[in-house]
């Protein structure tokens, strides 16, 4: 018998990294598109072929191929982990990408949503049968209520812009049921892009408001702006600079004066919550992102929820369908008529994202009102320590008071370096951390927002911002190469947006085969 | 608290680099009269065994789909998902990952964008997809606004057999933002457009099959729609049908959008769902949402990114074509997961299974004395009538422990020729016991 073991300890002169047959790095596997390997006559959904019977399509059979590819399951399962493998996410690491409130998405809400009793029912069958699920919608309004301040709650909206839209539809109507057709809609620079967006669709004029030195919005600018021909002043607050709006009372109180509604964008919400409520703060509408604030899984982009808590003004103009809570329980209105509201419409199919609240509701039951507090006070306190870590090596726009749950750094630090905000962001992904929000908002050159959360302990910040500085004095010292070339140990390096956009090829299509030259 | 990882002994160290005496001090620009000194009027932290305890009673309140014969239908479906899907989009990569802003770390999220933008542009047979809408329902009133930037028109027709929640929505947004509509009542009946299409209308919209269950040729309807230079959008909420039945492309449509809960994605009381939203590649310029391209990263190796976002909000603002600013992720995810282990041979047979379950269903109900079965054609779902009000009959049988269906009453109240119709679906995951108890129930409550 061959005694000889296998040799347990590396040689002495590592060679360098080789090329490899395949393109793959070990764990990192290169991935074709299913369209390259399925078969169209492959099918991973075993099925019991229909007995023959007349069909009653009246001759509309679908005749041509349709070209979609089949996996059996197991190429199923390997193709998408492989691809979830080149993704980065918060279970990955630390994803600092501010004003987006990329915090721990608990299981226990997946489990929850995904009980018979709330993924598993038909928003059309009978309410008779669905009485559970209009409790727990009556329970998150309570609470989201209560949070903000506010007596009303419209549920539809199935995302952040599409609250915004929910909530000026509310006050066009509003404004509407009192005789009045007002063209301007008021915007601060730093808001989101989908503020005036919103209002744009709505047909209004956006008038922007810059900001002061200090990154807020001036109540004396404001009112320079205001007049009887205002609906609304759209306000983020915290807003896009990590900064809390602090005359934001003198504010509404003049957008009030003239008539106008005040929209909060609660993009930011999660700083804020338990410890001050916007209704307090002369809010008529504000929209929360369920996706940001309470924990729903971001989801590769979507799908999101955005709730808009309403004021008394705006409350009867709430959309169908929504639930009224009396003697005998609660009950779903989806028609005018059946309800006291003065509904401007339906914002979409159905009653909104039963999933996401599910979700929301097991998040702020998990909490309860003292752990949302701390939650709040902790993703505080964790924007304030990333910035005492990193403000003596980069440059904060608008000084160094305490900011709130995100603190936001421009690029002059970065003067005469030859480093960009953009190379920064991509050698951080190199160190192995999701870049922070980058050249937004506008109101800043090359900004650079760092939201870390609640989620993450003092340790992970201990190791983030060791990082940050050392990048930062990288950049400083001329070690250019780190940056420009970045990132090096990604699934890919730097990709040509350019290219993409000038001849876009959005689709798969077959190769065309080359006829043999006769 | 569990998912608070900071102890306060952290906290204190931490205010202490920081150089703030307390938290407050950190909130100090929120004004002091404003600031809650107490907790919110709500109740206080719980351990998982508690909120279990709490959701689990309130879900035990409802009757899930999957426990009675169900046959409701009406735009969202029940049909089996496989247990390999909904495993995969919980991968946290998946799961817990943000809008592919960062491309060379999000590119399993883009790969698989692009490859159901493939799959949406095959399957309704139009050339180009963009990477999902919020719903069905507001993918088509993007549609209707993409067709009034198209077109340079202000009116929108809308088919009196289109999904009233569709209407809605589309009549919603045009409403308030200025646009015309002009919609006949719903009445499930063939219906001849034509009176009201001319040279100010923009789109015409029409559903296929209809909420009604009718499927329909819309080529004549296209040829006019498109002789008055406007387009045609055709909205499909039974995506499965698109298996077995001419897709809309080519039926000529020039818009084309979607519900594609149908594939991949759970009831879940009507949301969150996923839009499909297809197009013709001259008018992509103009259309919502976020589209993936295939471009080569610096080493030249092939990637994908997000692309034509000159179109978007963030670079536009108050100019972009849409303020949408997010897609159905996840749900795109489990759409295309799922669509994906179907492939066309599976898709095409889970289509006929439906359709001859369905045929199987109207010749079951179609015997109940008193039960008419109205369509001429259908896919899915048929639409019957009962003697007397609908609603009642489907309370009924409700407490017979059948879903049988929606009352159209319930999509449209207003209108009396509607009250003694229901919707009724039959699909795969329907057995022949379920039919029969269907039919035995309904001859029990019309007795």
């Amino acid at each position: 018998m061959n005694q000889q073991g296998r040799p347990t300890k590396p040689i002495d002169a590592v060679p360098v990294a080789p090329a490899t047959f395949t393109g793959n790095r070990a764990l990192r596997i290169e991935e074709a598109l299913i369209f390259e390997f399925g078969r169209t006559d492959v099918t991973g959904v075993d099925l019991d072929e229909p007995a023959e019977f007349a069909p009653r399509l009246g001759g509309l059979e679908r005749k041509e191929p349709i070209g979609l590819p089949g996996l059996a399951e197991p190429e199923a399962v390997r193709h998408y982990v492989r691809l979830s493998r080149m993704n980065y996410s918060i279970d990955t690491g630390v994803f600092p990408l501010g004003s987006c409130t990329m915090k721990h998405n608990p299981r226990l809400n997946e489990k929850m949503a995904r009980l018979p009793g709330f993924g598993d029912i038909h928003p059309l069958q009978p309410q008779s049968t669905v009485s559970g699920a209009l409790q727990l919608i009556a329970e998150l309004s309570r609470w989201l209520c209560e949070l903000a301040g506010m007596p009303a709650v419209a549920l539809s909206p199935k995302a952040g812009a599409h609250g915004e839209l929910c909530g000026m539809m509310a006050i066009k109507a509003a404004l509407a049921a009192r005789g009045e057709k007002r063209s301007i809609v008021l915007v601060p620079e730093s808001a989101h892009g989908t503020n005036p967006a919103t209002a744009a669709l709505l047909g209004y004029r956006v008038e922007t408001i810059p900001a002061r030195d200090d990154g807020t919005v001036d109540p004396e600018e404001v009112k320079k702006h205001l007049s009887k021909d205002v609906a609304a002043l759209m306000l983020t607050n915290p807003n896009t600079c990590g900064l809390f709006e602090r005359d934001v009372v003198a504010i509404a109180d003049a957008v009030h004066a003239v008539g106008a509604f005040f929209y909060a964008d609660g993009a930011n919400f999660n700083a804020i919550v338990g410890k001050v409520r916007p209704g307090d703060l002369g809010v008529d509408a504000m929209h929360i992102n369920l996706h940001k604030t309470f924990s729903t899984p971001h989801g590769g982009g979507g799908p999101g929820a955005g709730p808009v808590t309403l004021s008394a003004a705006l409350a009867p103009f709430a959309p169908l369908p929504y639930v009224v809570t009396d003697k005998n329980g609660v009950r779903l209105v989806e028609h005018a008529a059946d309800g006291a509201g003065k509904p401007f419409g339906r914002m979409c199919a159905f009653h909104g994202q039963m999933g996401m609240f599910v979700r929301a509701m097991s998040y702020m039951l998990a909490h309860g009102a003292d752990g949302m507090r701390q939650a709040s006070e902790d993703a505080v306190l964790n924007a304030n320590y990333v910035k005492a870590g990193l403000k003596d090596l980069m440059s904060l726009p608008f000084g160094d008071g305490a900011c709130m749950h995100e603190v936001l750094f421009d690029d002059a630090w970065l003067d005469g370096t030859g480093v960009s905000t953009l190379d920064f962001a991509k050698a951080m992904i190199d160190e192995g951390y999701h870049p922070m929000t980058m050249y937004f908002p506008l109101v800043v050159h090359g900004a650079m927002l760092i939201e870390p959360t609640e989620s993450e302990s003092k340790a992970s910040l201990d190791l983030f911002v060791a990082a940050l500085r050392d990048l930062a004095m990288a950049a400083k010292r001329g070690d250019t190469a780190r940056f420009s070339g970045a990132p090096y140990y990604a699934p890919r390096r730097r990709l040509d947006e350019t290219r993409a956009a000038r001849s876009p090829v959005l689709r798969w299509m077959k190769p065309v085969v080359k006829e043999a030259a006769e | 608290m569990r998912y608070l990882p900071l102890t306060p002994e952290d906290r204190s160290e931490m205010l202490a680099r920081i150089g703030a005496r307390d938290i407050d001090e950190l909130f100090a620009d929120i004004p002091a009269d404003k600031r809650l000194d107490a907790l919110p009027d709500l109740p206080l932290t719980k351990s998982e065994i508690e909120v279990e305890r709490v959701l689990g009673r309130m879900a035990a309140c409802n009757v899930a789909a999957g426990s009675v014969p169900f046959f409701v239908g009406c735009g969202a479906y029940k049909h089996h998902i496989p247990a390999s899907v909904d495993h995969l989009i919980q991968r946290s990569e998946f799961l817990t990952s943000y809008t592919p802003y960062q491309p060379e770390i999000a590119q399993g999220t883009l790969h698989y964008l692009f490859e159901f933008q493939t799959q949406v542009a095959l399957l309704t047979g139009m050339e180009v997809a963009n990477a999902s809408m919020y719903d069905g329902s507001t993918a088509a009133a993007e549609a209707v606004l993409m067709a009034h930037r198209v077109t340079k028109r202000n009116k929108a027709v809308l088919s009196g057999n289109l999904h009233p929640h569709y209407a809605g929505t589309i009549e919603t947004v045009s409403r308030l933002s200025g646009h015309e509509i002009v919609a006949p009542a719903p009445h499930g009946a063939a219906e001849d457009l034509s009176g009201l299409i001319d040279n100010t209308v923009a789109c015409v919209v029409v559903q296929n099959p209809d909420v009604f269950g009718q499927v329909r040729d819309l080529k004549p309807l296209a040829e006019k729609v498109h002789a008055a230079g406007a387009l045609l959008i055709v909205a499909v909420t039974e995506v499965v049908s698109l298996g077995l039945v001419t897709p809309p492309g080519e039926m000529d449509a020039d818009i084309v959008v979607g519900e594609g809960q149908s594939i991949g994605n759970a009831l879940s009381f009507g949301g969150p769902y996923v839009g499909l939203f297809a197009s013709r590649t001259k008018f992509v310029r103009q259309m919502p949402g976020r589209l993936v391209g295939e471009t080569v990263d610096a080493e030249g190796k092939r990637g994908f990114v997000l692309t034509l976002s000159t179109r978007e909000q963030h670079i536009r603002r108050e100019k972009a074509t849409s303020n949408i600013c997010t897609n159905s992720g996840l749900c795109t995810l489990a759409f295309t997961i799922h669509l994906s282990l179907l492939g066309e041979a599976g898709l095409r047979r889970l289509a006929r299974i439906n359709h001859a379950n369905a045929v199987k269903l109207a010749d079951a109900l179609g015997k109940v004395p008193g039960v008419k079965v109205l369509n001429e054609t259908f896919f899915n779902e048929f639409t019957i009538r009962v003697p007397g009000d609908a609603a009642q009959v489907i309370e009924k049988l409700a407490a017979k422990g059948v879903l049988g269906g929606v009352p159209c009453s319930r999509l449209a109240p207003d209108n009396p020729h509607l009250r003694d119709l229901i919707v009724a679906a039959s699909t795969e995951v329907n057995t022949d016991e379920d039919r029969a108890a269907y039919a035995q129930a309904l001859k029990e409550v019309l007795a």
